[in-house]
């Protein structure tokens, strides 16, 4: 158990932008929004998955919608408080904890700013252990617990309540809530008991994210190499470095669909990666083999500051390495690969574990 | 045609005259606190240096660092009301939070919300409430702002509230500065917004500024048109400056960039900028800076500006040389003390100048002080030297080809004549005063950003819409129709957005209308 102040956050908000691999959303709303909660109201208790009694009742808050519109018709700040209140009234019992349902990106700080504002502990672990484009995507799905009774909330005092058949219905149902709400909604979903938490959630990712964020930034100050940096904490390896010459996107039901193209610098002089993504980056292959792909984590880093480059600001020119991690274990399962795996994505390859 | 350009920098004002092509005097005074005696002292140079008709002037253009200091120092800034419309939206993060204490403090901490902007497409989150709105200017004005500044939620899209709430300011206070942040900023909010209050907080200095140098260059006999030069590269009249003060933000590196591929003649090429104790390396595509993919924070306060990509090595004509194994040269560098510390100068500092010397490359300070240095260890520094650059210049090409390097700045002596990855190099003449050429070179622009809904099969049409309204923008910031060419197209699908909702941005660039003479404008493309 440890307080998390608003001297936490930068570095938290850069690791957990490294856990979006190219999505999830900017973190820098959901950090200015977390600085803000807890100037407010006081330093955030952060406690281990295994500090949280087996009777708790874990209450997950997020933000979905499109992140461009986040980045312009900002929060109110009332919606997760009413998304969560809301849930708490479908299912008869108040929340005793929150968590994060996606380390990666800008849903990794928005609890931060529930957990300030209504005075909960926030447990360091989320549901994915890096950003997934949809909700039925969280290792719980595959634990057999169910998304909904799920609350959304708007910043005009709507809420709108879900009970669907299985965690895929409830995906597309909130969708088109939250594109009715102006494609920004607060999100509180899949209670949880302690017990669950512990067993379902992976742990440990919200002080990853600090880490990483840290391991970045420090490298950089004292010149050391911070994409290597960024590789030790994530336990993977940088698998290319080059010059991006190209990006071709597309947009396919409402997802940004495309892919990136990269020339070789220094040790990879003369080599050719291609990396392609659906909001999240998806697949790498150098030279017309795989060498990663979803779900586990493709990290795409400014290869001189190791500031990570979300596939919305993919540039002709920027130069970039090309970092690989392993995924969370369980999402390497039959089951894991069919909720989150190439083939869920269209790809008709098989997985390649990095 | 004559054309004068002034580059009014933090230590010196530099002025160009220059003729179509050709530059026909140059000159540096040092830059005086009030602006305009440096800019007097710089025209009578140019006076000195070469014969000229103040009356033959056909415009003077004028790049500037004093509004960017002004910002920084926190000082001259106009107290400002920032008022956004957006609620019941938005509250969390209301108008100046990410700002640094010292400068909200500043222009006096008047941040308001009031109901209002629109929703992505293009539905109103909330009705114009007059009554909220008269109700914050009064408490605004009774707390002391002077200067004021309008920002709504996605008005890129609607810029309806803005204009709504500048016509009532324009009633209740005729005369004060408004800011509009839809004429400012991109899409992002908060960038948009804190870029059009930082405008605001200028605009009474940009009065001053501005009647100082109408007045000036009056007063040495020119009665040409007046423009500043813009981050992008391109210019706007005197009366616009007084309007968009923060659109003069970057434009020192543009300008210097653009100066320095004018005088070799090329209009895409790298420029390498050799200084002291770096070399800055950016990028010409189509005559203009390739500009740089993140977000800038300006003295502290995050706007969505973009400045020119440069990518920076610490190599220079200070930089200390080691030769333990193999030679080293830089990070470390003797700085502005090059005069004192150099072994040419009769330091005991070996520097990268000393081994330009020692190779016959350069002629500064005493020859003979470099004469016992052996020929291998100048060769092997000179090539590492040349080595560590071309990995630069190859780092920032965007393509295999080799590009043509330009080399400019005091330390370019250290530039060989042959570089990996350069088609040539080019060494111009008159690079001193690089920025004020490409102030005097500067055309006009107009740029579109925004969101469209792609209708399947409709992306061609949707794409000519905005070229032609970029192209129309440009016409009307001054620029011959006809001379109007579109420099750079962008564009984005955005992610979970219905209606396959695309940001596409583009920008045109036009010769500037003031009669037939200017067509050479144009002839640094060439």
């Amino acid at each position: 158990m440890r307080e998390i102040t608003v001297d936490d956050l930068p570095d938290m908000a850069r690791g957990a932008a490294v856990l979006g691999t190219g999505g999830g959303g900017d973190p820098y709303i959901g950090r200015l929004l977390a600085q803000q909660s807890i100037r407010r109201n006081g330093p955030v208790t952060l406690v281990d998955a295994d500090e949280v009694p087996d009777d708790a009742v874990v209450i997950p808050t997020a933000f979905m919608g499109a992140p461009t519109v986040m980045l312009e018709k900002l929060p109110a700040g009332t919606e997760l408080t009413a998304a969560l209140r809301a849930l708490e009234n479908l299912i008869g019992r108040r929340a005793t904890h929150t968590v994060s349902i996606e380390a990666g990106g800008l849903n990794s700080m928005i609890p931060f700013s529930a957990a300030a504002e209504l005075g909960l502990p926030l447990v360091d672990a989320d549901g994915m252990g890096r950003a997934f484009p949809e909700l039925q995507m969280l290792l719980p799905t595959l634990g057999g617990v169910s998304a909904t009774p799920m609350a959304l909330a708007d910043e005009r005092g709507n809420n709108v309540s879900l009970r669907t058949l299985d965690n895929s219905w409830a995906e597309r149902f909130a969708r088109s809530a939250t594109i009715e709400m102006g494609c920004s909604a607060a999100v509180s979903l899949y209670v949880l008991t302690g017990r669950q938490l512990k067993d379902l959630m992976v742990h440990g990712t919200i002080t990853l994210c600090r880490r990483i964020g840290a391991a970045i930034r420090e490298a950089h100050e004292r010149h050391a190499d911070p994409v290597a940096a960024a590789a030790g904490e994530l336990g993977g390896r940088t698998v290319f470095q080059g010059k991006l010459v190209d990006v071709r996107r597309t947009t396919e039901g409402g997802f940004a669909r495309g892919h990136a193209v990269l020339d070789g610098l220094g040790t990879d002089l003369g080599g050719r990666m291609d990396v392609s993504f659906q909001n999240e980056n998806l697949v790498a292959e150098r030279d017309g083999t795989v060498v990663a792909s979803v779900p586990d984590l493709i990290c795409v880093l400014d290869t001189d500051t190791g500031e990570p480059v979300t596939t919305e600001t993919l540039r002709y020119g920027l130069r970039v390495s090309v970092v690989v991690a392993p995924c969370d274990p369980r999402w390497r399962t039959p089951e894991g690969l069919a909720l989150a795996g190439p083939g869920y994505f269209g790809y008709d390859h098989a997985y390649v574990p990095v | 045609m004559l054309r004068l350009g002034i580059d009014v920098g933090g230590t010196n004002t530099d002025a160009v005259l220059i003729d179509g092509n050709r530059v026909l005097a140059a000159t540096k005074a040092p830059t005086s606190p009030d602006v305009t005696t440096g800019i007097v002292t710089a025209i009578a140079g140019l006076k000195q240096a070469a014969e000229f008709d103040p009356a033959a002037v056909a415009a003077v253009m004028i790049g500037t660092t004093h509004f960017i200091n002004a910002l920084v120092e926190g000082d001259r800034l106009a107290p400002t009301a920032a008022i956004r419309f957006g609620l019941p939206a938005t509250s969390a993060l209301p108008p100046l939070v990410d700002w640094p204490d010292r400068l909200r403090t500043a222009i006096g901490e008047h941040s308001h919300l009031c109901h209002g902007g629109h929703e992505y497409d293009g539905s109103r989150i909330a009705d114009f409430d007059e009554r909220e709105f008269r109700a914050v200017l009064e408490r605004a004005v009774e707390a002391g702002a002077r200067s004021f500044a309008l920002s709504s939620v996605f008005s890129p899209v609607n810029a309806e509230f803005e204009q709504r709430a500048a016509e009532i300011i324009a009633e209740e206070l005729p005369g004060r500065p408004i800011s509009l942040s839809h004429e400012i900023g991109r899409m992002g909010l908060l960038g948009r917004e804190n870029a059009t209050v930082i405008n605001a907080a200028l605009r009474e200095l940009a009065e001053h500024v501005a009647a100082g140098l109408t007045r000036t260059v009056a007063e040495a006999g020119i009665s040409a048109p007046l423009f500043l030069s813009q981050n992008d590269g391109t210019l706007m009249d005197v009366d616009y400056a007084r309007r968009y003060p923060v659109a003069t933000f970057a434009s020192g590196p543009t300008n210097s960039m653009r100066g320095a591929a004018f005088l070799s003649r090329q209009a895409d090429c790298a420029v390498m900028d050799v200084g002291g104790t770096t070399t800055d390396v950016g990028i010409l595509q189509n005559g203009f800076p390739r500009e740089a993919s993140t977000d800038v924070s300006v003295a502290g306060v995050q706007t969505n500006f973009r400045m020119p990509d440069v990518l920076s090595v610490g190599i220079g004509g200070g930089s200390h040389v080691t030769h333990e194994g193999g030679p080293r040269v830089g990070p470390k560098s003797v700085g502005s003390r090059l005069t004192e510390r150099a072994l040419v100068f009769g330091g005991d500092q070996l520097t990268a100048t000393d081994l330009a010397v020692a190779a016959g490359l350069a002629d500064i300070g005493d020859r003979d002080r470099v004469a016992h240095l052996g020929k291998d260890l100048v060769r092997a520094g000179l090539d590492h030297i040349a080595e560590r650059m071309a990995e630069v210049v190859d780092r920032m090409r965007i393509s295999p080809d080799p590009v043509p390097v330009v080399a400019v700045g005091g330390g370019s002596i250290l530039v060989p004549d042959r570089l990996a990855g350069a088609s040539r190099v080019d060494r111009p003449e008159h690079y001193a005063v690089a920025n004020a050429i490409g102030a005097a070179i500067a055309e006009v622009g107009g740029e579109v950003d925004r969101v469209f809904s792609v209708q399947p099969g409709r992306r061609d049409a949707v794409l000519d819409e905005a070229r032609q309204e970029a192209v129309d923008r440009t016409v009307a910031a001054g620029a011959r129709p006809g001379s109007v060419r579109v420099v750079d197209i962008e564009e984005v699908p955005l992610a979970y957005l219905p209606g396959n909702a695309t940001r596409v941005r583009v920008k045109a660039v036009g010769e500037l209308s003031l009669g037939d003479s200017l067509g050479e404008l144009g002839d640094n493309d060439a």
